[in-house]
């Protein structure tokens, strides 16, 4: 014994520990398991490995992976994260604490908590936020249970067919096994349509229906008369939303939504080969009671000092079992801290440079690839941010192929047998140019 | 720890900024005026050195795994290595796009490759999914697969399943956001399943029963052979919650007890550092014959040795997240498994379980044990058997919340508290196998000494704590009157 | 001990109500919210919402617990106690005084199968 760093205990130490118990040996603290399932093979695992060891078979596998130059959004958008946030976030009293369960001893996590459910507040124009949900599509099918919980009798749910892909699989499955009705919003030039969806309430029945703020076409959506005609029927309207981009586009508080959610990846999160990214949800303070997760509240202690607790937690399933309002336990509390730390670097003038960066980036991007012919625009004249769809005149896989050769990921495919780009801050126009130069080769 | 009283919204100052970012080279952004925030949002605008202060600040008056010990049960607080921090950080994992061609990701897919090929021996199951973000979300995911397993069959009308009284919270909750009924199975005298209370809730209409083991009281659940063979021999399925694997590393599988689903939380067992409640990470794994119905998309290992993702899979029983999974929790977790190697996971379980049973056997004489056995990775105590009720003027003795406010004075975490529900006073303990016998030591002569101020003065419990950056908050106010966003707090 | 109010019907899951003509005015028991504890919350159907003899109509919300609260009558809900919104821990202040809704009966014989007073101090002695 004593070989392996993370196990302290010496020959003595295991000795003296199995007299105090009163057995002999380790073998004894498992009498209570029948011997037909105590393991008797070998594990087919490696051997042990040192550091040294580990991190070599780790620098091989990352060898494997190409590094690109990344051009592609679809939920995913690589921002730059100032070096704060990886400095702060892997302070050991934030990584490895648990959920704030003890506040006295937890203030830390739970004032940044608080402080993040006020920038989401803020960026969303809700009234009240929760501590996080795993992710974006996640978020996305708790808000269609919670639609169905604040309108009690209404069974179905409304889904954009201008959402992100993942974000619609996700809540399909959910409803599948939940008992939910989906309905979908058809798309009228690239938006969600007012006229299908004023079909689709003339049906009766809809508890909520969900809308992209940009969507999966990269268009920034214009809801005009969507809160008054989904609120005249009695159902809620939830908006699912980049978080970067509230900064300059309309935020659902300004529509009249009721219930905002989206990915906070894009405030500060690395792409990562998709998580861990952080979902979130704000709503109106009349469904905080509906709210799915964990909420931070401010209070005082016996003293009279502010401090900071888990408040409203009889909606929860330690609480409630299986009347709860959902099912999550752990959420994504220290990407939270990213998003956190994110949004006060980057304050209100910050996070539009961002985007304006962005913008800039994405319509450079596009005005040149429509100059090589080699593409048509889909939806002209419709706005856009960082991220458009192009319908190719190429073949799609050479197109694809070529790109990723020369270092670039972009031109997804999409569903509809368009091709996507997306620009952020952290592109430059040498290497936008550089990706034009490389489809102009295809000329 | 220090009380520090700042939000970061208070050291704001209008016009100043913490960020960087290259000059544009393009013309200002143009979003049409009906479609652009009307208000800019008011966030904090601080400069870098506020930022790294304040945060920095606020970390002082946090408790976590690298501070002190950590027994708070069912949560596996063990210890979270360095090198896991240091591969997760790694700046080409860190880079990938989630979307990008799987011939650019090959590592990244052989990192799931990898992981799911480990946790396949070490739990006795076949296959992986990665994609549920938590140990909740893979009960969920668990259960869809098993319904889908149903539904697949044409066998429509199993929508029950079975949990014991002694679940933990999230077993019902997920059923419930599954469409299943929950039925409640009890618990006998010494804490384990009543089979004979479960044989007459098996029918036709039990899609399949959800269980730990060893349970939430930490004992092991000797009857589950029997409970298997009743459970399948009425068409249903054996769910497994792995929020308890822990003691099982290197002595007992799940799949080998009949269990054919399963999670585990990688933030728990594979040491993956819980970041104050997340993310984790809850990959499920299944019987190779239920292989057709786990959530897409997913990775396999084509014949050449290269790696693909598979997106579609007509029975399948749908997607459950955005991507693959919670990547960079899952390359920490696999760090460890290396880490660990066929050697030394053979000692993980037994000494989790040696330093429980230790702490046990040396404070059984101060609070309740209502079970004394062996026990697994944690045990429940019953709260104080002296709780100086004679010392107080309302008859009202110190109970297992003063307990655990008063064991933070002494430096500890405290332990779970107030669950399971089987008793009033629970006090569970879960020290885990990276702990010290001297740590172990000063845990049980600081629970003791609380034990003995109980007796003489149960009032010192009950102001508690007396040394920690704040008193007891009011939790009360808190609910009644909610203020949830700095705008609110005036 | 907590207070039993002589004249009022009570369920054995601890509601009270009051009889006035077809409306019955439900509440809790004082035993219930000491119960309970300090009450954070109530949970009330809406007007107009209908109910059923023997389920749940709302619930009360303490920082650590949820008790549901059962209808010990059948009919329309008519009113609710909007104080009671701001106000929980009126409940906890006085019980009786307190009422939670107001219910139009549409099954007054059910009355009969509750409690008397003397019978559910009984119930609480147990």
């Amino acid at each position: 014994m004593g070989t392996f760093s993370y196990f302290p205990h010496t020959e003595e130490d295991i000795r003296q520990m199995l007299d105090r118990i009163g057995v002999s040996s380790l073998e004894d603290l498992y009498s209570d398991v029948p011997p037909e399932f105590l393991f008797k093979g070998e594990y087919d695992l490696r051997d042990a490995m040192s550091e040294q060891e580990v991190r070599d078979f780790f620098a091989a596998l990352d060898a494997k992976d190409s590094r690109l130059k990344v051009f592609v959004g679809a939920g995913a958008y690589d921002h730059y994260t100032p070096s704060v946030i990886p400095y702060i976030t892997s302070r050991s009293e934030f990584l490895t604490a648990y959920t704030p369960y003890q506040a006295e001893i937890s203030q830390g996590t739970l004032r940044y908590i608080f402080e993040y459910q006020s920038i989401i507040c803020e960026l969303t124009g809700m009234d009240i936020s929760n501590a996080s949900m795993y992710d974006g599509p996640t978020a996305a099918a708790e808000a269609m249970k919670m639609a169905l919980a604040c309108t009690k009798k209404k069974k179905r749910i409304l889904l954009s067919r201008t959402l992100l892909p993942n974000v619609i699989s996700v809540v399909r499955t959910y409803a599948k096994f939940h008992g939910v009705e989906l309905g979908y919003i058809e798309a009228e030039n690239g938006q969600t349509g007012l006229a299908s969806l004023q079909e689709q309430l003339a049906a009766g029945d809809v508890a909520g229906i969900i809308v992209p703020g940009i969507n999966r076409y990269g268009i920034i959506e214009d809801y005009n008369g969507f809160a008054e005609a989904v609120h005249t029927e009695g159902g809620i309207v939830i908006e699912y939303c980049d978080p970067s981009s509230l900064a300059v586009i309309k935020t659902p508080g300004e529509w009249g939504f009721d219930v905002a959610i989206g990915d906070g990846q894009s405030l500060g999160i690395p792409v990562c080969y998709g998580g861990p990214y952080v979902g979130f949800m704000a709503c109106r303070k009349d469904y905080v009671r509906k709210m799915p997760g964990r909420i931070v509240g401010q209070t005082t202690d016996a003293d009279g000092k502010r401090c900071f607790v888990l408040t409203l937690q009889a909606r929860e399933q330690h609480i409630r079992r299986e009347k709860a309002t959902s099912n999550i336990c752990s959420n994504q509390s220290l990407m939270a801290l990213y998003v956190t730390i994110y949004a006060s670097l980057m304050g209100p003038q910050g996070l539009r440079d961002v985007n304006n960066l962005s913008y800039g980036g994405a319509h450079y991007l596009h005005d040149r690839l429509l100059e090589t012919g080699l593409f048509e625009d889909v939806f002209p004249g419709m706005p856009y941010l960082k991220e458009f769809v192009l319908k190719p005149l190429l073949d799609v896989e050479k197109l694809q192929k070529t790109l990723l050769d020369a270092g670039f990921f972009a031109a997804l495919s999409t569903e509809e047998g368009y091709v996507s780009f997306c620009v952020t801050e952290k592109r430059t126009k040498e290497e936008i140019d550089a990706l034009v130069e490389t489809v102009k080769s295809l000329r | 720890m220090r009380y520090y009283d700042k939000l970061i919204f208070e050291l704001s100052k209008p016009g100043r900024t913490g960020y960087s970012l290259p000059a544009s080279k393009y013309p200002e952004l143009q979003i049409p005026a009906g479609l652009s925030r009307e208000t800019p949002a008011d966030l904090p605008q601080v400069s870098e050195v506020d930022v790294v202060r304040h945060y920095t600040n606020l970390s002082q008056m946090n408790f976590g795994v690298d501070t002190g010990f950590y027994p708070l049960g069912s949560c596996t607080m063990k210890y979270n290595p360095k090198i896991n921090e240091e591969v997760a950080a790694m700046s080409g994992f860190n880079a990938l796009h989630p979307l990008q061609p799987e011939s650019s990701v090959q590592g990244a897919l052989e990192v799931y490759y990898e992981t799911e090929k480990a946790l396949a021996t070490i739990t006795g199951l076949d296959r992986f999914t990665f994609q549920p973000c938590a140990g909740a979300h893979g009960e969920l995911t668990g259960l869809m697969i098993m319904r889908q397993y149903h539904i697949s069959r044409g066998d429509l009308k199993r929508t029950k399943v079975i949990v014991p009284d002694s679940a933990h919270g999230t077993n019902p909750a997920s059923a419930a956001v599954c469409g299943l009924e929950v039925i409640v199975v009890k618990s006998k005298e010494n804490g384990l399943v009543d089979v004979e209370d479960l044989k007459p809730l098996l029918n036709d209409e039990i899609a399949g029963i959800m269980m730990t083991n060893p349970n939430t009281l930490g004992l092991f659940e000797r009857e589950i052979g029997e409970i298997a063979a009743l459970v399948h021999e009425c068409g249903a399925l054996l769910y497994y919650d792995g929020a308890n694997t822990n003691p099982l590393l290197g002595r007992v599988r799940p799949g080998d007890m009949g269990f054919d689903i399963m999670h585990l939380n990688l933030h728990k067992t594979f040491s993956t550092p819980h970041g104050g409640g997340g993310p984790g990470s809850g990959p499920v794994g299944i019987k190779e014959k239920l292989l057709p119905h786990i959530p897409v998309p997913y990775v396999a290992k084509n014949e050449d040795g290269s790696f693909s993702i598979v997106k579609n899979s007509a029975e399948s029983a749908g997607t459950v997240s955005g991507f693959l999974g919670n990547f960079g929790v899952i390359l920490r977790a696999l760090t460890y498994i290396l880490m660990l190697g066929k050697q030394n996971i053979l000692m993980a379980g037994p000494l989790a379980t040696l330093s429980a049973n230790y702490i046990k056997e040396s404070l059984k004489d101060c609070y309740k044990l209502p079970i004394d056995t062996v026990c697994k990775h944690e045990f429940v105590f019953d709260g104080l058997i002296n709780d100086g009720a004679d010392k107080t003027e309302d008859g009202h003795g110190a109970t297992t919340l003063d307990v655990a406010k008063r064991i933070l004075d002494y430096g500890f975490h405290a332990p779970t508290i107030y669950f399971p529900l089987l008793f009033h006073q629970a006090l569970m303990i879960e020290p885990t196998e990276t702990e010290s016998k001297e740590t172990l030591d000063d845990f049980i002569d600081a629970m003791r000494k609380i034990a003995a101020e109980a007796a003489e003065d149960p009032a010192l419990l009950k102001s508690a704590p007396h040394n920690a950056p704040i008193k007891r908050p009011d939790d009360t106010t808190a609910a009644r009157q909610p203020i949830l966003k700095y705008k609110d707090c005036k | 001990m907590s207070k039993i109010v002589e004249g009022l019907r009570y369920s054995d899951s601890h509601e009270w109500v009051k009889v006035e003509g077809d409306i019955a005015v439900i509440g809790v028991s004082d035993f219930a919210q000491s119960e309970m504890g300090d009450i954070t919350y109530v949970d009330m159907p809406d007007e107009d919402e209908e109910v059923t003899a023997g389920e749940e109509f709302g619930a009360l919300e303490s920082v650590k617990a949820s008790s549901d609260l059962y209808c010990p009558v059948s009919g329309v809900v008519v009113e609710k106690n909007e104080d009671l919104e701001d106000a929980p821990e009126k409940v906890n202040e006085d019980a009786y005084a307190n009422w939670i809704i107001k219910v139009k009966m549409s099954d007054p014989s059910e009355l009969d199968s509750l409690l008397d007073a003397a019978g559910y101090k009984a119930l609480t002695e147990k």
